[in-house]
């Protein structure tokens, strides 16, 4: 039954047009809200159920195999869980939700596709159907000050976008003119043969690019800050998390074409690891809203997981892997609290979160867990992950590259400490106290167990993302 | 696992790591105030007792780590659940199970506010606290060595003093900081030897080079935590504003840590550049003791010249350390224990005369002996003990020390005597004004000490005069891990002749 293999994003597919159905009536939001958060579920349990699945479809440019459906399954995850806590979407006018419901869940099919592409065309084609909805999104936001920010945001995501795109599209032009193909299990042997012409890197390395825009590597990092605080914020916590997912699955895929060794690209990746963590970190001590905040850390964990893809090794992958689920967890817990300590959807400050303790307990703990997990204090994910991505990269001989690495994470501390700080030391006078629907309570409780015991117990998820790797090498 | 003895009856060391882990999970559930103190009191007395069991169950003829557990936990990795303790932190563990419901009792007024908070952060610190001090797998040790900042920082940025703020941070970045570079080196260490093992990794014959910078790695970590000089600073401003409990803790176990960490990790497995570095830190130890004992002798503020004295006397513990001998080692050992009693008990004593006055300067607290009689015996004694007056138990161990520093060599030695002397000069300076100065001070209506106070510091002072009278005990239990471990950085010994006589 091949239908079955495509079921996850089969069913997107279908909620996306129940929600496209209830964008044209004149629904205030609730019912495609429950259409969205049931879709997400639904792909949730489905890619759940087919994670053993395997097969090729569409002429064998889809593959679904061990590697795609745990992408797949940790994307829905991600949607669901920024679905739930995003209960009221204060940020989005009334009128335009169940809009802003399609484009969300079409994006995240757009990311499940990605996943499974293995022929540079449908991944392009994967990739454009993702970012297009993302560039829809950002400007939806309500303009409540009319200083139009949102729409500013949007026109550099888009343009950055679109020439990180570009480059990309050059790069694959490059690949089919050295190969004559446009399928990965063709490439990868034609390409090892080609490992040391520079043509061929540098193709490689413009096809790269694509993914580093998404992920947010130096230098392509030049639309997060801006995006993150324009964006309203249940799009950024999406942005800020789902679509890195598929980027570093995209990520490991290019680099498994020139794996074994290219010595070239591990120097390019080096280079990119050090400036992101540098730049992210550094800019992120002077920030004072939140979110441009998490956007520069964002960046400097880009370059960490990039510390995984450089070894060119199975464990190295699945370390990647495993980080950026890590990472996704530990984001979504941050962005929770921030999507529900703003009032009416607007941007918070850092001195917004002051008193927390006192304003929402529990909120509070979460975001001083996510802080602290972000940071890479054990006993949480961030940890166990830079953990072994340090690990990784010193037995690749990188000893330079895990020095700086391992100072990063003494100069990110204090800004992620500063947070905890103010949640936890300031006077909650003069800020408002905050409602926590029982949802959003679940939803944070989840997020602080899955923190803590994949820190604790990695050894299962590694195994599984091990295997994963296996299946593509 | 031939360096293991394994345990197979009752999982002592499991069940004590991890049974404040379960009661501050436990005291989750728990919606009031005195409810969430009398629980925490029962789960840290519990533990107490339980590791009692550790003391009388010990074999001192072995040099292997006893009461062993050894699981795998992340199997791609060779990282392992190993626990076991040897002579050398047998008493720390004790020290820690012992001090903790003391430091419940003592809170048990001090804090009002978020009571229940308050508690499970203490336990979560005994759980890493014992972790620390029973972990033989470098992964397992630095997690919980980490991990004890988040509870730490707590402690002193939610419930400390006006400077919280500044303290807590300066706390936990000084610390982690300090060991970020200690992760390094257990990587670079790992892919040399191939597992995460501790003993393992001890005597692997590593180059030279390598030794050197592992060595710099580990010390750097651990004369953070220490704190030696010059790594100090952060201590004055945690001590000062943690409450009394934090710093209890901070005295007595936390800085320990960075000593337990030269011992357990930079002699055995890094000793050829222990060797080469050994002078260099024996002036540094110096440099310590005459710094903390010149500064405590201008503090104003209790608390404050107690943290500075603590710079001090950690300097008599790494000086013991690293002159590289049987009584040197046994003496900073020794010391440490020492430590944790009376800089603890000093740190309650100054905790309750600032729940009398709402003060911590000297000039406060002045002539208080005509009002609390009872205060000022303990705290006389425990003085007395912080200078090393013979028949306390600092003398011991300072003695030993000194004797170990003039085996070693007399221009070191002769340079740590005045820090001695310079001990008896603050402590005796702060004993002065409180009993005896000013006694027309006008905030003076205090009550003398309670029952419970009095149950407090009780025990600390029975171990002043216990240590102090009859060392014997301590010094069975360390022994023969004392004497494996100079085997192992190579420095052959002769009997250990002056602790033996110390002991009759």
């Amino acid at each position: 039954m091949k239908l079955m293999l495509f079921a996850p994003e089969l069913f997107m597919l279908l909620g996306s047009l129940l929600i496209f159905l209830f964008s044209l009536s004149d629904d205030d939001g609730i019912s495609s809200r429950v259409a969205a958060i049931a879709t997400s579920i639904g792909a949730v349990v489905l890619s759940f159920v087919s994670l053993n699945n395997n097969g090729m479809l569409f002429f064998d440019a889809y593959q679904v195999d061990l590697f795609s459906q745990l992408f797949k399954l940790m994307i829905a995850i991600g949607t669901t869980a920024v679905l739930l806590f995003s209960r009221e979407l204060k940020g989005i006018q009334e009128k335009i939700r169940p809009e802003y419901y399609l484009f969300l869940i079409l994006s995240s099919l757009g990311l499940m596709m990605l996943v499974s592409s293995v022929e540079l065309i449908s991944m392009f084609i994967a990739l454009e159907l993702s970012s297009f909805c993302l560039y829809v999104l950002v400007p939806m936001r309500d303009d409540q000050k009319g200083l139009r920010t949102q729409m500013e945001s949007a026109i550099k995501y888009i343009f950055y976008g679109v020439i990180a795109t570009g480059i990309m599209l050059f790069g694959m032009s490059y690949l089919f003119g050295l190969t004559g193909t446009t399928y990965f299990n063709e490439l990868i042997p034609k390409l090892h043969t080609l490992a040391s012409e520079p043509v061929a890197i540098v193709g490689i390395a413009m096809v790269l690019c694509g993914f580093f825009f998404k992920l947010a590597v130096f230098p392509f990092h030049f639309w997060v800050p801006d995006v993150y605080q324009g964006a309203s914020n249940e799009t950024t916590a999406f942005i800020a998390s789902v679509p890195k997912l598929a980027a570093v699955a995209l990520l490991i895929r290019i680099t498994t074409l020139v794996t074994p060794q290219s010595d070239a690209i591990i120097s390019i990746f080096v280079v990119l690891a050090v400036c992101s963590m540098f730049y992210g970190n550094l800019c992120a001590l002077v920030q004072k809203d939140i979110k441009r905040m998490l956007g520069f850390s964002g960046i400097a964990h880009a370059g960490f997981i990039l510390l995984g893809l450089l070894t060119m090794k199975e464990t190295g992958y699945a370390t990647s892997i495993y980080y950026i689920f890590g990472y996704l967890v530990m984001n979504l817990a941050c962005f929770l609290v921030i999507c529900n300590v703003s009032g009416q959807g607007e941007n918070v400050t850092i001195d917004d979160l002051s008193g927390l303790h006192k304003r929402a307990p529990l909120l509070a703990l979460t975001m001083a867990i996510g802080m602290f997990a972000l940071a890479g204090i054990p006993p949480f994910v961030g940890f166990m992950g830079k953990f072994m991505l340090l690990t990784g990269a010193l037995q690749a001989g990188q000893l330079t590259l895990v020095i700086l690495a391992a100072l990063n994470t003494a100069i990110a501390i204090y800004y992620y400490l500063s947070v905890v700080k103010v949640t936890y030391c300031n006077s909650p006078e003069g800020f408002d106290d905050v409602d926590v629907s029982l949802m959003t309570k679940t939803v944070s409780i989840g997020l602080i167990v899955a923190i803590i015991l994949m820190g604790i117990m990695p050894a299962k998820i590694l195994a599984i993302a091990s295997s994963a790797v296996q299946g593509i090498l | 696992m031939d360096f293991l003895i394994l345990n197979e009856g009752f999982k002592l060391l499991s069940v004590l790591i991890f049974l404040p882990l379960a009661g501050a999970l436990v005291a989750l559930l728990i919606n009031n105030d005195d409810a969430s103190r009398l629980w925490a009191l029962l789960v840290t007395s519990v533990n107490a007792f339980i590791s009692i069991f550790l003391y009388s169950n010990f074999n001192l003829e072995t040099v292997k780590y006893q009461f062993g557990e050894h699981y795998s936990w992340i199997p791609s990795l060779d990282i392992y659940y190993t626990v076991g303790i040897d002579g050398i932190s047998l008493l720390l563990v004790l020290l820690t199970t012992l001090i903790m419901p003391l430091c419940v009792l003592a809170s048990w007024n001090y804090i009002q506010t978020r009571v229940k908070p308050f508690m499970i952060c203490l336990l979560i610190m005994e759980t890493s606290m014992l972790g620390v001090f029973c972990a033989l797998d470098f992964v397992l040790f630095y997690i919980l060595w980490e991990a004890m900042l988040i509870p730490m920082y707590l402690l002193i940025a939610i419930w400390g003093g006006p400077r919280k703020v500044y303290a807590s941070i300066k706390f936990f970045l000084y610390t982690l900081a300090g060991s970020v570079m200690l992760l390094v080196a257990i990587i670079a260490l790992y892919l040399h030897t191939g597992s995460f093992s501790i003993p393992n990794m001890m005597g692997q014959g590593y180059s030279s080079t390598f030794q050197i910078w592992v060595f710099l790695a580990f010390f750097l970590a651990f004369a953070i935590k220490v704190p030696m000089f010059p790594f100090h600073t952060w201590l004055p401003a945690a001590h000062v504003e943690a409450p009394t409990a934090g710093s209890v803790i901070l005295a007595s176990v936390l800085l320990k840590m960075g000593t337990y960490g030269f011992l357990r990790f930079c002699l055995p497995i890094t000793p050829e550049a222990t060797l080469t570095m050994m002078p260099y830190i024996l002036w540094l130890s110096i440099a310590g003791i005459l710094y903390g004992g010149f500064t405590a002798l201008a503090q104003k503020d209790m608390k404050k010249l107690i943290a500075y004295s603590s710079v001090g006397h950690m300097g008599f513990v790494t000086l013991g350390i690293f002159v590289l001998n049987v009584q040197g080692i046994e003496g900073a050992l020794l010391q440490m224990i020492n430590h944790g009693v009376t800089t603890g008990a000093l740190f309650l004593c100054v905790g309750m005369i600032y729940e009398r006055t709402h003060s911590r300067e000297l000039a406060d607290a002045t002539g208080i002996g005509k009002h609390m009689p009872i205060f000022v015996t303990f705290l006389a004694f425990f003085s007395l003990s912080s200078l090393a007056f013979p028949a306390t138990n600092s003398f011991v161990g300072e003695f030993l020390i000194l004797a170990g520093a003039f085996m070693h060599n007399k221009v070191v030695a002769a340079c740590a005597i005045p820090g001695a002397v310079l001990a008896a000069a603050y402590m005796l300076r702060m004993l002065q004004k409180v009993i005896w100065g000013g006694v027309n001070n006008p905030t003076h209506t205090l009550t003398d000490l309670g029952t419970r106070e009095i149950l407090v510091l009780a025990p600390f002072l029975a171990f002043v005069f216990w240590i102090g009278l009859a060392p014997q005990p301590f010094m069975d239990v360390m022994h023969t891990s004392v004497a494996h471990l100079l085997d192992q950085v190579g420095v052959a010994q002769g009997p250990a002749v002056i602790a033996q006589v110390i002991g009759k």
